[in-house]
């Protein structure tokens, strides 16, 4: 359905940024999911951010229990969800009072009056009535009743009133959809799909969301409709896309592109536990789920899988990556070839389970007893995941050896426009399994990269026995020679460092000197490119150095160092980046630090580019 | 001699890796390490297509000594170790090697699940009551009051008894032998490879260096007639030199009868393997030699049962089979999708 002939005047817009909040029971996810496909689909470049709180159903009402969700949808490109709403959407007093911060004054409010009753004001803290005591006058305000409307616009159709109103977020759905002038149609076909079966439910569904478009365009006080066109984005076929979802496919795109089974091992935890749900689904992709009874399981579980040939993943969280510590240096050092995915969350202990942090990249690098050296991949977005997952594998393959992946709640939920790749132009994964050539296997002979031979059982001849006492070089016998263990120590080292000669130089985006390098890795890829881009358009010298490898660094890495004035590492944590930089390359830096479970605002980090720059 | 170079026989000395074994000499290992190289020929099972797995302990070392695939993995980590193993390769034969402590202690929830999954392994558990390697300090089954260097006073903490916990996981197969007992041992061991899931094997094994005699009692020439039993699938369960003592079921308890005045085998409990219920292997795998019964050795269940690697391998063929082998260019084309030109 297209929309219909606009009887509004229409206002074009080059982006804008709308939130839908609510209960965690009032449908926002959903809601937020329909807006992001159906503005993808239009062909604007769209950012997510999804919000939601740890507790599952926290008491109805409450501010704990608000769950957020954040579109930023434009006609130009654009890398992050957006610093503040233009339009938001209150389902009830606890999301407005959670979230009125972040809207702009002038913002669009939609709330739903019907929610602003005696206990829902008490419960999100109100000593009056937002709505009625003019504290709002800042914002253009329009209070609906959508719990009464939704109600009759379901009306006739046999639903308890219970059911009636879990279409709510259908109505808003609607009267947002009118506002930003997209079509109802991939909503309805969705609503088809998802509710088929149920036709009753189905029907309201509908209904609920015809009636808050038509709201929209019938009531006069909101005079407005809303344009934002498509963006230019490069020719190909595109879908919208989560991080988490990217990740499973880049790994079983790696699975295939290797000839490999897939096996992962994992352990059920936030916000990695899609990984598992996604490949579970993909046992016809010959991949094979293993849920254990626990991370160390999970991960010891994997390294059988690799001995066995296969191509063995276990994801996690860092509670989760914590307990496979001791399993990883058997990874280490039996040299099998294998992934550890850790969607990060905010830490130390159970932290912020449904937040984003990026505070585990010291846990990474050295969280293993003894010199246990890892390489570390980060993937900057929700469509890099499928990437870097691929680059893992290879260089996991190549060099053989346990590789980190590191992503985070932050891409592993939100989404954005994905180039659907041709996978014929996806670059193959080579893999030789030995077989016996008629002299004595050496299980721990090397290659010209230092890697041993990836010898399978099944193979006659070339049984071996592997664990996680030192190891002579070569015989791969036990050996407790202090000398050996010095060598072997090395060459594990050496090992990492190689993968260096394997991978790309690093790139800049912006002059290749000048007063200021922004040094980012992971998720705060989108704020840092942005903020950089708006400094370089406001003239200032700084150039943008986003990091993939973070163990070893590129080789043109220290050199790109020494070629500006400063240097700035935003990072959502303390400063773990940032230490290794000033450890290893003795040079001056400047941290940007927060662990408040949220992304960077652009605006944070043009602030301090600003301070900097004096 | 065509025939023979397809299917060479293996002798037991083709089991053995070229390593030094360095347990303590007269430690009870080496006899269990013997009776598998000695047992293992008579399976047919060619050499590359065994893999022993074991976790940390003077037990955890044989996969070393075995001209195998193997893992020397970490501390009580060997099942999991083994069941990703297995479930990727259900063409080989797993064997996982572990001890009282590795199994029952840090590794208790791997052995639980890989158990209750009845994943296809053959597990060894090494039982000397002890922790050996660590030098000598009390394990899960080291009895009440036990004295070693971390309890001098006397372990307070109730012992775990291995085979009650494996039939407490849904294990499916479940038997005991002793180290010196060579022929029992070999002949059990077999039992095991042969059994298809997992099969649980406890081990008396004597540590002569940090707990020496602690299984005299089921060793000793005089007494073990006495003191052990041994199961016999559809046997009346009797023990004795002179084979005149039985047990009997006295409401739910066992008990120990003389034959005679009276009491014929027929009174005797019959030993039944396949018994659909486990309530019969876990009562004899309570008969403990301090409360003056004889301690079963032998099979104490074996029944069939679906296998974790095999079912899931299963779902994998059937997924394949209805869906088709996945295609990613499909896949990464499905739900909505538009196109920039
Ligand atoms: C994580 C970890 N904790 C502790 C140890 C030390 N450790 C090695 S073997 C062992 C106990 C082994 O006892 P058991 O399993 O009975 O084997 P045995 O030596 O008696 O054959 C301990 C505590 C270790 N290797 N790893
Ligand atoms: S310490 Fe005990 S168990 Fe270990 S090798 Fe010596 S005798 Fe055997
Ligand atoms: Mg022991």
């Amino acid at each position: 359905m297209a929309t219909a002939t606009p009887s509004k005047p229409v206002s074009d817009l080059v982006e804008a940024t709308v939130r839908f909040c609510g209960d965690s029971g009032d449908g926002m996810q959903l809601a937020g999911t329909q807006f992001t496909n159906t503005s993808a689909l239009l062909g604007n470049d769209v950012a997510t951010f999804p919000d939601f709180p740890a507790e599952i159903r926290a008491p109805r009402g409450t501010k704990a229990g608000v769950s957020g969700f954040q579109i930023h949808f434009s006609s130009t490109e654009i890398f992050t969800p957006g610093d503040t709403v233009d339009a938001l959407v209150a389902m009830n007093p606890a999301a407005l009072v959670t979230n009125l911060a972040d809207l702009r004054d002038g913002g669009i409010l939609l709330v739903n009056k019907d929610a602003f009753d005696k206990k829902g004001l008490e419960q999100a803290g109100y000593a009056t009535d937002p709505l009625e005591d003019g504290s709002l006058e800042k914002y253009k305000m329009h209070s609906v009743e959508m719990t009464k409307l939704t109600r009759l616009a379901v009306e006739g159709l046999g639903l308890s009133q219970k059911e009636a109103d879990r279409c709510r977020n259908f109505f808003a759905m609607g009267l947002v959809f009118w506002l930003y002038d997209r079509s109802l149609e991939p909503t309805l076909r969705f609503i088809e799909s998802k509710f088929g079966k149920l036709p009753s439910v189905a029907q309201a569904n509908t209904n609920a969301l015809k009636a808050g478009f038509n709201y929209g365009e019938t009531v006069e006080a909101i005079n407005t409709q809303y344009h934002v066109g498509p963006a230019k984005l490069k020719p190909g076929t595109y879908r919208n896309i989560e991080g988490n979802l990217a990740l499973a496919w880049g790994l079983l795109a790696a699975a295939r592109l290797s000839n490999k089974r897939l096996f992962l091992g994992a352990y059920p935890i936030t916000p990695a536990s899609d990984v598992l749900h996604y490949l579970s689904n993909y046992k016809n992709f010959d991949v094979l789920t293993f849920q254990a009874e626990d991370e160390i399981a999970a991960v010891t579980s994997a390294i059988g899988a690799a001995f066995a040939g296969e191509m063995a993943v276990t994801a996690s969280s860092g509670p989760g990556i914590a307990l496979k510590g001791e399993a990883l240096g058997l990874a280490v050092m039996t040299e099998l070839p294998m992934l550890v995915i850790n969607v990060q969350r905010g830490g130390p202990s159970t932290g912020l389970p449904t937040k984003t942090e990026q505070a585990d990249l010291n846990q990474a690098l050295f969280g293993r007893n003894g010199e246990c050296p890892m390489p570390i991949i980060a993937a900057r977005s929700p469509g890099d995941c499928f990437y870097v997952a691929q680059e893992a594998w290879r260089i996991a393959t190549r060099f053989m050896l346990p590789v980190f992946v590191l992503t985070d709640g932050y891409i592993a939920n939100g989404s954005e426009p994905w180039q659907i790749p041709n996978v014929s132009d996806l670059p193959r994964i080579d893999i030789n399994h030995p077989i016996a050539n008629g002299e004595e296997f050496q299980p721990y002979a090397r290659d010209e990269r230092l890697a041993r031979p990836w010898a399978i059982p099944g193979t006659p001849g070339l049984e071996h026995r592997i664990g996680g006492l030192e190891k002579a070089n070569i015989t791969g016998n036990v050996s407790y020679d202090p000398i050996n263990h010095e060598k072997m120590c090395l060459l594990r080292q050496q090992k990492v460092d190689n993968i260096a000669d394997d991978i790309p130089l690093q790139e800049l985006d912006g002059p290749d000197s000048g007063d200021l390098l922004v040094l980012s890795w992971g998720g705060t890829y989108g704020s840092c490119a942005t903020a950089v881009h708006t400094a370089q358009k406001s003239g200032q010298k700084v150039s943008h150095c986003h990091l993939r490898y973070l163990n070893p660094f590129p080789k043109n890495f220290e050199k790109i160092l020494h070629s500006f004035d400063k240097i700035l590492i935003p990072e959502l944590n303390l400063g773990q980046l940032n230490a290794v930089i000033r450890a290893k390359f003795l040079i001056d830096t400047v941290g940007l630090n927060k662990v408040q479970g949220k992304p960077f605002s652009v605006i944070e980090i043009v602030n301090k580019i600003n301070s900097l720059l004096g | 001699m065509s025939i023979e170079s397809t299917l060479p026989v293996l002798k037991p000395a083709d089991f053995a890796s070229d390593q030094d074994v360095r347990w303590c000499p007269g430690c009870g290992d080496y006899s269990i390490l013997a009776q598998m190289k000695k047992m293992l020929p008579s399976l047919g099972v060619p050499r590359e297509k065994i893999v022993f797995i074991s976790g940390i302990g003077c037990s955890s070392r044989f996969p070393y000594y075995m001209n195998t695939y193997g893992i020397h993995s970490i501390h009580g980590r060997a099942p999991a170790v083994a069941t990703g193993l297995k479930a990727s390769r259900p063409d080989l034969q797993v064997w996982v090697i572990t001890g009282d402590g590795d199994g029952l202690s840090i590794g208790g929830n791997h052995l639980m699940h890989a158990i209750r999954r009845n994943v296809d392994l053959n597990i060894v558990l090494f039982n000397n009551r002890i922790y050996g390697l660590t030098k000598g300090q009390y394990s899960p089954t080291s009895p009440l009051g036990k004295k070693t260097k971390s309890t001098p006073m006397g372990a307070v903490d109730n012992p775990l008894h291995p085979l009650s916990i494996a039939i407490g996981c849904e294990a499916t197969f479940v038997a005991r032998s002793i180290d010196t007992n060579i022929k029992h041992l070999g002949g059990v061991l077999k039992r095991a490879a042969e059994h298809k899931g997992t099969a649980f094997v406890e081990v008396y094994q004597n540590c002569n260096v940090f707990n020496d005699g602690a299984w005299e009692y089921a060793k000793d020439r005089e007494t073990k007639e006495d003191t052990t039993l041994e199961l016999e699938h559809g046997k009346p369960l009797l023990f004795g030199k002179e084979r005149k003592k039985g047990i009997r079921l006295h409401g739910l308890d066992p008990e120990v009868v003389e034959l005679g005045k009276g009491i014929t085998e027929d009174d005797l409990l019959f030993h039944d393997e396949r018994a659909a219920e486990p309530s019969l292997a876990y009562l004899l795998s309570r008969m403990r030699y301090e409360d003056g019964f004889p301690e079963p050795i032998g099979v104490f269940r074996c029944v069939d049962r679906p296998r974790y690697d095999d079912e899931v391998n299963k779902q994998i063929d059937k997924s394949l089979k209805d869906k088709g082998k996945g295609d990613l260019e499909t896949l990464f084309n499905s739900g909505e999708t538009w196109t920039v030109k």
